[in-house]
């Protein structure tokens, strides 16, 4: 575990420092290389905005209505059929929608049945194995203009749905229901 | 189907309020998350910056291509149509590598210059190469070496073992990787996509 947290601590330099030696090694102005570069960060970032605004108020509008509470409402029955806890159920909705509520729903529920109980490991084993993907279509989609995503919204939901069910199969094998 | 989904979750969410009465709160969590999504923004600004200078430190001094080249073999599998020798590739495996790190500082700006090196090589650039969605799908089910937040949560609520969590973590990463790159690989083949374009092909 410490060996493990102590690459994570040390990536970040490390990369510094390989790619500063890597610039002076061949010579070149390694400051205005810098510079020019993080022009681009200033242009992509401004990019962003547009899709991510678009996006959040979406996902603020569905939270802040009840939509979201009725849509978890009506999946419990499908929740059952696939042996996922009610409990851990509205997670697995929320997830892909919003990181930040979807942490606050983990935190909720780990309080409420305790963090070393099956619901608890099974939301932590959830929390952790995907992303936000309406996050990461806006903001990587946006920052480069495409607006036919195709078939990635799809693929992203068929992955993160995997997840969830995979989270329950291998929770209730480790730690028994 | 991004199009749809949003339009249904603003329409819904909006009859919704108006059934539960909430119409007022939900017109201040539109205006909210405006204001959230540019704070978001300005927030990545000056790492974004940080990552895309140094990144262009590294395109000039030839590292990048040289990563490209080296996972060339194995990441040919899932990015076909990225030439050889391409920066694309040596932007990804940075990428890649920092979100496995859980650099999440570092993961986004980097990715987001793979997507721009994927972008030059995209000869419709309004819309998503078959290499653009499987990097998105790689980005959204990654795998993560430490999932630091939720092993801090956990023992703040008073775990016992709040690392214990990390193998399953790992596990169900991978299936859903897996499941994510069967679907783009799947999804990839179809004659023709929604809007009746056949997929471009390299």
């Amino acid at each position: 575990m410490e060996a493990i947290k102590s690459i994570s601590a040390y990536a970040i330099p490390a990369i510094f420092l390989i790619i500063l030696s890597c610039g002076m090694y061949k010579e070149i102005k390694v400051f205005d290389a810098f510079v020019e570069g993080a022009k681009e960060g200033i242009t992509t970032i401004v990019k962003i905005i547009p899709s991510l605004v678009g996006l959040l108020v979406a996902v603020g509008i569905f939270r802040a209505s009840g939509a979201l509470d009725l849509l978890i409402y009506a999946v419990k029955p499908l929740g059952d059929v696939l042996t996922i806890p009610s409990e851990a159920l509205p997670l697995a909705f929320l997830r892909p929608i919003s990181g930040s509520a979807s942490l606050a729903l983990v935190s909720d529920i780990i309080k409420a049945h305790g963090p070393d109980s099956f619901i608890g490991r099974l939301v932590s084993t959830m929390m952790g194995s995907t992303e936000t993907i309406f996050y990461t279509l806006a903001v990587y989609f946006g920052a480069v203009g495409i607006k036919n995503i195709r078939y990635t919204l799809a693929a992203a939901l068929i992955a993160d749905g995997v997840s969830v069910l995979a989270s329950v199969w291998i929770c209730s094998l480790v730690f028994g229901r | 189907m991004l199009n749809y989904i949003w339009v249904g979750m603003i329409i819904l969410g909006f009859v919704v309020g108006v059934m539960n009465g909430r119409i007022e709160e939900v017109t201040k969590a539109a205006i909210d998350s405006s204001k959230t999504a540019v704070e978001l923004s300005i927030g990545l600004l000056g790492v974004m910056c940080l990552w895309t200078g140094l990144m262009s430190i590294a395109e000039k001094s030839g590292m990048i291509r040289k990563i490209s080249k080296i996972v060339r073999p194995v990441l040919g599998f899932l990015f076909p149509e990225i030439p050889k020798g391409h920066p694309a590739m040596g932007a990804i495996v940075m990428n890649l590598v920092a979100n496995f790190l859980g650099l999440g500082n570092a993961a986004t700006p980097l990715g987001i210059k793979a997507m721009h090196e994927l972008q030059k090589i995209n000869p419709r650039k309004e819309t998503a190469t078959n290499a653009m969605s499987m990097f998105l799908v790689l980005n959204t089910s990654a795998i993560q070496l430490i999932p630091a937040t939720i092993i801090a949560l956990r023992s703040a609520e008073g775990s016992n073992n709040p690392t214990e969590i990390i193998g399953t973590i790992w596990v169900a990463s991978i299936c859903a990787t897996i499941a994510g790159i069967t679907a783009v690989k799947v999804l990839s083949l179809r004659r023709k996509d929604r809007n009746g374009r056949t997929p471009w092909k390299p």
